[in-house]
């Protein structure tokens, strides 16, 4: 049984200017201690999709409209906010991209990384303190437990990433949502900030979805890859699967505009059109206006992730019709 | 007539910083760009990396005098602009132009496309207004924005659009020199590669110079010819794009490529993790600036001021170089 299992996913937004389909029926699962890589451009929906599982969508404009969530016996999806409670921050926790906006300016670090296990574990200030100068030690926070009482803008952003990566594993959660923890720091600290990742991840048996739009990110941690457009999952595959031969034209055109898949100023490929506008209904496959290979039923037919081989799934019409 | 387009002699850019609300009183001084010398000839796509912190986008400012130069001469087609009045330096700007990272900060969300881009060229008085409606179009057409947008505003538009905008902005004054500060690091992929394009074949078809800056290794050596590397307000090396990138000299260079992430499962390298995070241009260490993080550093290193030691074309500031 997998760890965690969504199944249809829908999340919607409802706007002045029409019905905004950031999510349109994603469904996936996650096993126990692997790292799952979710890959796409901005409104893909990676992040609305993370968002739904913890019930952090703003309501109204956004709403859950279908879809379940299956977690230790309770779907995420329908289930009390107290239910939820218990699970948000103790057995699924979440870092942000902004650790300069997620961080509370107000309060110290050593309150913020406190706080689940006040909240969570019912623990007295002495122990959490303890906890917490322990645990901002693992992720490599210099003089921890002289560092508690500073707050956030004395830290740098690599600090404070690591202050987030502490506040997420205080509580030893079962699943770490990682959504791009890296876009905001440099190339160096970068580095630093994913081998924590792993190393917390190898120390506490956990398993990490890893929302990124890098594929140099994916390739370099990621056990599995779901690829994101307009909303849906268009394949998934195990990593070296989906470099060596990725089975979507959308995975493949991605990879090939990458400026390091070109000789040297060679002009790099580039995928022509946009991508669509999520409030205009849509027919066929959401990637057929720009795809290369499309054909007469990718405009028409509905598309749905059909797995392909075994581990791997895409949802190309003509890939699972065989002809590409 | 210099050979250079663009020369720097020992630019320095300090910063003081003050304390104290009614007994202001300087504490310290940020060195942000702490002696760059530095020759672009007329033609060259300059790569400039380095992590944030570096002095990469001050070194651009100042270039543009965006902010004075505290010590050091600057030198545009031999002139040095350091020295020049308000009048001059403006005639002199006409020369180079700047290009900002986040597009939707650095267009006027109340001009649309139009004014945008006519402004520069009505303020320099080089067209009159009945003819820039023709130029617009032509600026436009180079930089792929269809003609109809010409009445819109920022806000109608996607980010890789308005940098468009601000590329035709920038060329309107037919500009000698481009700094381009992160122009794609705000884009997704697929329209990074189109900006790419575009600003490499510009440069091209132009004969532009460009000082490209970014903290994407391999946008910058996908474009530039040469490669200058920045730490602490100092290069510490500089070469040929493919040399620095097949075989750096410096181990600063070295760490910052191995940090880069590689698109493929199958290289998943040993990566020398750097320890640390750059020190604060407040307060530099002694020696050489990346003694302290430096894998191979010794007690000379937090002695001595590396010189730039050369092979071939290729310069690099180590002491520990042979």
């Amino acid at each position: 049984m997998a760890l965690l299992e969504v199944d249809d996913l829908r999340t919607y937004f409802h706007t002045r200017e029409g019905v905004v389909r950031a999510v349109e029926g994603v469904s996936f699962s996650v096993e126990k201690g692997e790292t799952l890589g979710i890959v796409g451009e901005s409104g893909s929906g990676k992040s609305v999709a993370n968002y739904s599982l913890l019930g952090l969508v703003p309501c109204p404009p956004g709403r859950i409209e279908s879809g379940t969530a299956r977690f230790g016996g309770i779907d995420l999806l329908r289930c009390s906010a107290e239910e939820r409670r218990a699970v948000r921050g103790r057995r699924i926790s979440m870092v942000f991209q902004d650790p300069m906006t997620a961080l509370n300016p107000y309060m110290t670090i050593g309150e913020q990384v406190m706080e689940p296990l006040l909240v969570h574990e019912g623990s007295t200030r002495g122990q959490a303190r303890e906890r917490a100068a322990a645990t901002m030690d693992s992720v490599g926070i210099p003089d921890a437990s002289k560092r508690l009482s500073d707050y956030p803008h004395q830290y740098s952003g690599g600090m404070r990433q690591r202050v987030m990566i502490a506040m997420a594993l205080i509580t030893k959660p079962e699943i770490l949502i990682a959504d791009e923890p890296t876009t905001a720091l440099d190339v160096t600290v970068q580095a630093q900030i994913l081998a924590l990742i792993k190393k917390r991840q190898q120390d506490l048996g956990m398993a990490v979805i890893l929302v990124t739009h890098d594929f140099g990110i994916v390739a370099g941690v990621c056990d599995r890859v779901l690829v994101m457009y307009a909303g849906r999952i268009v394949e998934s595959a195990a990593t070296r699967e989906l470099f060596r031969n990725p089975r979507h034209p959308y995975t493949k055109a991605l990879m090939a505009s990458m400026p390091s898949a070109h000789a040297k100023g060679e002009e790099l490929y580039t995928i022509p059109g946009m991508p669509p506008d999520l409030a205009r209904p849509m027919t066929g496959c959401p990637f057929a206006p720009r795809c290369e290979h499309a054909v007469d039923m990718c405009r028409r037919g509905a598309t749905a992730l059909v797995e392909i081989a075994p581990g791997r799934a895409s949802a190309c019409l003509r890939v699972q019709a065989g002809e590409l | 007539m210099s050979e250079y387009l663009l020369e720097l002699r020992g630019v320095k850019t300090h910063f003081p910083v003050r304390r104290g609300l009614f007994f202001d009183h300087r504490v310290g001084t940020v060195k942000a760009v702490d002696g760059v010398t530095l020759q672009i000839p007329k033609g060259e796509i300059l790569g400039l990396v380095g992590e944030s912190g570096c002095g990469k986008s001050t070194l651009a400012r100042t270039v543009v005098q965006l902010v004075p130069a505290t010590e050091g001469a600057i030198l545009l087609n031999g002139t040095d602009l350091t020295v020049l009045s308000r009048r001059e330096l403006r005639a002199a700007r006409r020369e180079m132009q700047m290009i900002f990272q986040d597009p939707y900060a650095s267009l006027n969300p109340r001009m649309t496309v139009y004014d945008a881009i006519a402004e520069p060229m009505l303020v320099h008085g080089i067209i009159s207004a009945r003819e820039a409606s023709r130029e617009v179009s032509r600026l436009m057409e180079i930089t792929g924005l269809a003609a109809r947008y010409v009445r819109k505003y920022p806000h109608e538009f996607s980010g890789g659009q308005r940098q468009r905008i601000a590329l035709a902005r920038a060329l309107s004054l037919r500009p000698k020199l481009i700094l381009a500060d992160e122009p794609v690091s705000a884009l997704d992929v697929s329209v990074q590669a189109q900006i790419l394009n575009l600003i490499g074949g510009l440069c091209r078809d132009m004969g532009l110079t460009l000082v490209l800056i970014s903290h994407d290794l391999s946008v910058v050596r996908h474009l530039s010819h040469r490669i200058a590397v920045m730490y602490l307000g100092k290069i510490v090396e500089i070469g040929p794009a493919e040399t620095v990138f097949t075989r750096p000299l410096h181990p600063y260079t070295q760490v910052l490529l191995s940090a880069v992430p590689v698109p493929d499962p199958d290289r998943r390298r040993s990566q020398t993790v750097l320890r640390g995070e750059p020190p604060s241009p407040l307060n530099p260490p002694p020696g050489c600036p990346f003694h302290p993080r430096c894998p191979v550093a010794d007690d000379r290193c937090a002695a001595t001021v590396p010189e730039f030691v050369a092979r071939d074309n290729q310069l690099a500031a180590c002491l520990k170089i042979h």
